[in-house]
């Protein structure tokens, strides 16, 4: 068995599994429950001033008749009094000294606000502070969550007040919903965080009814934009995560947050630069046991690897990361249709054929059986064969040895520049 | 088993149809499993050529009226046909998954969207502009229906003559209740007439309107009659009380008034195509003690579908291979009481590649009964199709495989009358097809400059 155990910024927890702040840590009740499944941490329902909710709170996407693709909130942050949450995790750490509980902690962008809630927290045990710059319905309109998190200068501003007084480390929570995340990573970074986590939900209207023409959710006929995430986010959430990771000024470790499912997801993200990974939708769609699935999956991973822990599989993917201009362009790939594996279907066909190369034909052998042909030389490599196909190994995509060296894009332009400025000379 | 599956006490409930449809969750799940395939084989597989990845995926956007109409605009009777396709055997078993999961239950897809449809009461075509041009339609089956319904679309005013009391030929009277209940045959009748086509019942050819009345009246003429009843098995006791006609047997089940008096009888039933099937399936479930199936081959040379096969055994039916009836016992006062049988061999094959069976002398048996139910096949309407002076090979009329004009170019023929001798198909899909067929040829006559 392999070593789950993760340090993140000096929060430890038994496994990288924690649960995000929302719905599922709501209470102790909850959370204990969670340890009990075997989650190794907990980032408690965002405390802050108790708010008022509204009914009618959540709405999920289905694809092709798959439930929860995505998923969307509009609910807000704690409403429960904070002396009640803080009664509750008090009593959870002392059940639970070696899992990790962090409070995720919303108040308005004053520094005696943070300073007091940091202070009321830490005194009942807490591992660790996770600051929600991230929430993007409802307290953003309030100038709190996403409001301060788009706002680098607010994102600093407010990181260094809770250093002020915070003894214990300090995540802060980044919102997707900007141009580039890693302006606000590295402006937590400047405020003195000892690790980011990302990403909190993203700005979604879900659907509108076709009957009613009222939003999905809706509220006595009216909505509002809620917070998008689950599995749809996950390629969203991993390009922001890997972006922070490969970035030269953020230099904190990662929580990994967005579409995590299973062990899978969780692993993608760790090798893309996480630390640990909070997870929430896919416990609000299966509870809390699917943590049993996680914790074994990894593991068997991890052991069939032949890695002794999980922790050295952090970012090894991220120097696999980089800009398209460093991307070989010398490097061919081509589809190769299998057909003793392939059905027939001719899915690849026609997607190549109407909207890619138009570099697969459709034939029949002497003895009238279709099958399918790629014409290598016009294939550019594209994979959407591969993607429609429905079939496992029906479609491989085989890279074609090239006689040409190596050539990026920003290589070549260095070359042509060169040429350029050499031009003179060679001209004579 | 057969205990289990029929009710002796409430016959009724034997002719529910067997085969639940699907709900909305099963539906829009398998509508959602199809890969949506490009040149989907299962379109070539059907007989009327079905878009079925379209219909498919039309149920799983929610646009069942648009299922719907892509169903049945390329098949007439498609509600019919799917309950009644053998789609293991076509659509099904062309399907791609076969060769990676499972096949797509597309009869049962099929079934959703045109029940929907009846369930919504929907209309779903309109009659074209009028050509001003009449066409006499001979036969209310699914060739005849087909045919109108295309005709009525394309602006011929069509008369459809159906000798039976309702339309709607086999799908109406000759297929189990519990296969395909009337009501699914009726909203495709009346899906035609609302196309404007007047279906003329209790009016048979030759009997209440005459031929030359029809040549007379119309410019053009469809033969889709279909065929007639079982032919005498040419043995002594067939006039006997208890000796019936297959086909009228399953039609006397067809109307929902069910007669008692098979309960805790013993039935044979002679033949083993899916005809005879529906005499055993329909005999158990009117409350027979027990039925048999003779045949005088064997399991291998039987024309019934294997899933038909298969349902006999699971009602409980018995199958006597190699046995031929001799003669029908009767008691005094007329009454069937059993039957002589004699085992067989099989011979030589014969000329359809089908080895002959010859009687094992001395092996004659008698097997007591209370009813003989014979399906042996269908007689041709033999003084019909020569009335109208129609060349024909043994009551097969003969066509032009691909326009299906007869020997007289204003006289055109589909279904059951062109069946047999090497020629077509029996299937209810296949007929559709041809009535189809059968109105495009007609509008190409006269549509091609030169034809008035």
């Amino acid at each position: 068995m392999a070593d789950l155990r993760i340090n993140l910024a000096g929060i430890k927890s038994p496994n990288p599994f924690w649960l995000a702040s929302a719905p599922p840590t709501n209470s102790g009740y909850q959370v204990q429950r969670a340890f009990e499944a075997g989650w190794g941490g907990a980032v408690w329902k965002t405390l802050g001033d108790p708010i008022l909710n509204t009914s009618s709170r959540f709405a999920a996407i289905s694809f092709n008749g798959q439930r929860v693709a995505g998923f969307n909130n509009i609910e807000l942050i704690t409403d429960r009094p904070l002396d009640v949450n803080l009664k509750e995790i008090y009593e959870t750490k002392k059940k639970f000294p070696n899992h990790a509980i962090v409070a995720s902690l919303m108040v308005e962008p004053k520094q005696e606000k943070w300073h007091e809630i940091v202070k009321r927290v830490e005194d009942v045990g807490v591992d660790g502070l996770e600051l929600n710059f991230g929430c993007p319905h409802g307290m953003a309109e309030r100038g709190m969550g996403s409001a301060s998190g788009q706002v680098p200068a607010l994102v600093e501003k407010q990181t260094l007040w809770v250093k002020e007084v915070a003894k214990t480390p300090v995540i802060v929570k980044l919102t997707p919903n900007i141009t580039d995340i890693t302006a606000t990573a590295e402006a937590a970074c400047n405020g003195g965080a000892d690790a980011i986590s990302m990403i909190n939900t993203i700005n979604s209207l879900m659907g509108v009814d076709l009957d009613t023409w009222n939003t999905i959710p809706h509220v006595a006929g009216k909505g509002a934009h809620g917070g998008y995430c689950g599995p749809a986010v996950k390629p969203i959430a991993l390009n922001m995560v890997a972006e922070c990771a490969r970035h030269s000024q953020i230099n904190v470790p990662i929580s990994g947050i967005g579409g995590i499912s299973n062990w899978r997801d969780a692993v993608e993200f760790m090798l893309m630069g996480a630390t640990g990974v909070q997870i929430c939708t896919a416990a609000m769609h299966h509870g809390f046991r699917i943590v049993e699935d996680m914790i074994e999956g990894l593991n068997h991973y991890l052991d069939g690897k032949g890695i002794a822990a999980v922790s050295d599989i952090i970012g090894k993917s991220v120097p696999k990361y980089s800009d398209w201009g460093n991307l070989d362009l010398n490097y061919n790939i081509v589809a190769k249709i299998n057909t003793d594996v392939c059905i027939n279907c001719n899915k690849c066909y026609i997607a190549c054929e109407d909207t890619s190369h138009q570099c697969i034909e459709m034939l029949s052998d002497a003895s009238g059986k279709n099958y399918l042909r790629v014409w290598e030389e016009d294939c550019v490599g594209c994979n959407l064969c591969a993607i429609v196909c429905p079939v496992d190994g029906a479609i491989e995509m085989i890279e074609v040895p090239n006689e040409m060296p190596p050539m990026t894009w920003n290589e070549r332009q260095a070359v042509i520049n060169a040429v350029i400025t050499s031009k003179v000379d060679t001209t004579k | 088993m057969a205990i289990q599956r029929i009710s002796l006490t409430n016959l009724e409930k034997n002719f529910q149809e067997v085969e639940p449809g699907l709900t909305n969750q099963e539906a829009i799940d398998e509508a959602n499993r199809c890969l949506y395939c490009y040149d989907a084989p299962c379109i070539k597989a059907c007989p009327t050529g079905i878009n079925i990845p379209a219909f498919i995926k039309k149920i799983a956007s929610g646009n069942l009226l648009g299922s719907a109409k892509t169903i049945m605009s390329a098949n007439p009777v498609g509600a019919s046909c799917a309950r009644v396709c053998p789609t293991e055997e076509l659509c099904e078993g062309a399907c791609v998954l076969n060769h990676s999961t499972k096949p797509i239950m597309i009869g049962n897809l099929q079934r959703y969207a045109t029940d929907w449809a009846i369930h919504n009461n929907q209309t779903l075509f309109e009659k074209g502009e009028s050509n001003g041009k009449k066409i006499a339609i001979i036969g209310a089956g699914p060739a005849g229906l087909s045919a109108a319904r295309e005709l009525a679309r394309l602006g011929y005013k069509v008369t459809v003559f159906e000798a039976a009391n309702k339309a709607g030929g086999l799908n109406t009277y000759g297929i189990v209740s519990f296969r395909l209940p009337q009501r699914i045959s009726f909203w495709e009748v009346e899906q035609v007439e609302k196309l404007n086509v007047t279906i003329r019942t209790n009016t048979m050819v030759g009997r209440d309107i005459t031929v030359e009345e029809l040549m007379e009246g119309f410019d053009r003429i469809v033969l889709a009659a279909g065929m007639g009843h079982v032919p005498e098995l040419g043995i002594s006791g067939e006039e006997l009380d208890g000796v019936y006609d297959a086909i009228e047997f399953v039609k006397a089940t067809k109307d929902g008034k069910l007669s008692n008096e098979f309960v805790g009888k013993r039935v044979i039933v002679i033949g083993a195509g899916n005809t005879a099937i529906d005499g055993a399936t329909c005999s158990i479930r009117l409350g027979a003690e027990n039925v048999k199936i003779l045949y005088r081959r064997t399991v291998d040379e039987m024309t019934a579908y294997d899933f038909e096969y298969e349902f006999a055994k699971q009602d409980g039916v018995e199958f006597r291979w190699l046995t031929a009836p001799q003669r029908i016992l009767g008691s005094e006062n007329g009454k069937v009481t059993g039957i002589e049988c004699i085992k067989m061999k099989l011979g030589e094959p014969e000329a359809d590649g089908r080895r002959s069976p010859l009687a094992v002398v001395g092996s004659e048996h008698v097997i007591p009964v209370d009813a003989v139910v014979k399906a042996i096949g269908q007689t041709r309407h033999l003084s019909l199709i020569e009335r109208f002076g129609l060349e024909h090979d043994g009551g097969v009329v003969k066509v032009d495989p691909f326009t299906l004009e007869t020997s007289n170019p204003n006289i055109f023929a589909c279904g059951d009358v062109i069946f047999g001798k090497g020629q077509g198909e029996a299937m209810v899909v296949t007929a559709a097809q041809q009535g189809k067929d059968v109105a495009y040829a007609i509008h190409k006559q006269f549509t091609t400059v030169g034809n008035t």
